[in-house]
């Protein structure tokens, strides 16, 4: 059996609209890929515990509620603690230019804006899986 | 992705070995990463299975199916917080079904499992169908076989009753707990699907919606009318539930340790009903590896191109084409014991 790109996908924060993670979701299942859905209101620990237990190459969230400079980094350094930096962190939502930039810095793959294509996330997580497979092959 | 054979077969006992270890000292990263190499049907993962099988069967194995929407996860977490206040370390695995069109799935019982929030002995773990040989059952089983060795006393199990699921769920589980809500029909249509005869245990959930009792009083009088499990010792209970309040949750998880101590009885039906499973899984996994076995040779794929043409021509029937490769495999294998 082949091996299968698993994600998941929360909604971190107060705010109650999963619109946007739902649309992403269904987006990244039509591609063939294991979408873990995790709902809304969940904060970075559960995020990460259920990235974890779920074994998940990557985590896509989504902020709108301006959080994302806390949200993303704690995320980020729980995976540290918990010895599981592997764990590919993306994101989207309305996150000015200049917050993306300094977030990749800190270590978060790739930021979606409002509007993107969800064709571009796709395409963003089949590179990446397969520069992964290609680094692991030359190890 | 396909694992390496290079550094053979030593570096892969050393790779079980050391997952083994993890696994048991309670590395919870080592036990979600145990369930995809099964998952993945790797030979990793076989090795694992193998090296672990000594320290499974022990726990006990709880199947929550029923149609969708039904509650399950609702109720899977409510029973998960109850076990987990009587201080026994619990494990969900909770199946949902892989797309036929695009092999992706969007897995999302996790949603209502809110009681899994950083608690080291509640571990959820989300699978997807997939399209294994043995349906849900084979890999779902494996997963439960690694929870076990990782030290997990209860395994519940929540699959989507959809056609030939419910049947698997028997497979899976020691005891199987059928949820129905009030709007799933009258019991009549219950009987016709043919899923009674899974259900262990009937939970009636969304019993503040109406139309529960009448649910209820049909269930019971199917149950008379029908001779289905005429002189089994058990008959299965019915029990109530509003799974979003807890309400009747801690009676329904009493039935079912009502139902596992019987099979666990005199009788050693446990044993029985255990061996009956096995029995089935053997095969099942006998025509895994042979079907794998058979596939590998990748001239297998060329002759069958090669051979539509000759049969669009009626050259050679689809019956003895079949044959002719069989044959083909016998002389290999004679060829490589001689
Ligand atoms: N009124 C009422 N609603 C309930 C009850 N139990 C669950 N629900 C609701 O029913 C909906 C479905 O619940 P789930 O637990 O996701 O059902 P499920 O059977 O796991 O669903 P699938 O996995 O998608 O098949 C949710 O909105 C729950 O809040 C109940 O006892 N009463
Ligand atoms: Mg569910």
């Amino acid at each position: 059996m082949a091996e299968k790109i698993r994600i998941l996908v929360g909604k971190p924060g107060l705010d109650g609209h999963d619109r946007g993670a739902k649309v992403i979701a269904t987006a990244f299942r039509d591609a063939g890929f294991e979408v873990i859905y995790t709902g809304l209101h969940q904060t970075p620990e559960m995020i990460v515990e259920a990235a974890i237990q779920e074994d998940v190459d990557i985590v896509s969230i989504s902020v709108l509620s301006g959080a994302h400079m806390t949200i993303f980094p704690r995320i980020l350094e729980l995976l540290r603690e918990r010895e599981a930096s592997e764990i590919h962190v993306i994101g989207g939502g309305i996150i000015p230019p200049e917050d993306s930039e300094k977030l990749i810095a800190m270590g978060v793959g790739a930021i979606f804006g409002p509007g993107t294509p969800t064709g571009d996330a796709i395409a963003y997580v089949r590179n990446w899986w397969q520069k992964r497979a290609a680094g692991a092959q030359n190890a | 992705m396909a694992v390496q054979q290079t550094g053979g077969e030593a570096q892969q006992d050393a790779e079980v070995r050391e997952l083994a270890e993890r696994l048991a000292g309670g590395d919870l990263r080592a036990v979600a990463r145990a369930i995809s190499l099964v998952e993945d049907g790797t030979p990793l993962g076989w090795g694992l299975l193998d090296r672990l099988y000594p320290r499974t069967g022990r726990a006990q194995r709880l199947g929550v199916t029923g149609p969708p929407g039904s509650g399950k996860s609702t109720l899977v977490n409510a029973l998960a917080q109850t076990l987990r206040e009587r201080g026994e370390r619990v494990a969900i695995l909770a199946v949902d079904p892989t797309s036929p069109f695009s092999g992706g799935a969007i897995l999302g019982d996790r949603v209502r499992m809110t009681a899994a929030t950083r608690d080291p002995d509640l571990f959820v773990r989300s699978m997807a169908s997939r399209g294994n040989l043995g349906g849900v059952s084979s890999a779902t089983y494996e997963a439960s076989e690694i929870l076990e060795a990782a030290g997990y006393d209860r395994i519940l199990i929540e699959t989507v009753g959809v056609g030939q699921s419910e049947l698997e769920i028997v497979e899976l589980a020691d005891t199987v707990a059928l949820v129905l809500v009030p709007e799933s029909g009258d019991a009549v249509q219950v009987m016709k699907a043919g899923i009674m005869e899974v259900a262990d245990l009937f939970v009636i959930n969304k019993y503040d919606r109406e139309g529960g009792d009448r649910l209820v009083r049909e269930l019971q009088l199917a149950m008379e009318l029908s001779d289905w499990r005429r002189g089994g010792a058990w008959a299965p209970p019915i029990c109530t539930t509003v799974a979003t309040r807890g309400e009747g949750v801690r009676e329904a998880l009493d039935a079912a340790e009502r139902h596992f101590a019987h099979l666990r009885g005199e009788h050693q039906r446990l044993t029985q009903v255990r061996a009956q499973k096995m029995q089935r899984r053997l095969r099942m996994l006998l025509n895994r590896v042979l079907l794998r076995h058979a596939w590998r040779d990748a001239r297998i794929e060329d002759q069958l191109e090669a051979a539509l043409a000759r049969i669009a021509a009626r050259e050679i029937s689809p019956y003895r084409w079949v044959q002719e490769v069989l044959q083909s495999w016998r002389r290999q294998g004679e060829e490589q014991d001689g």
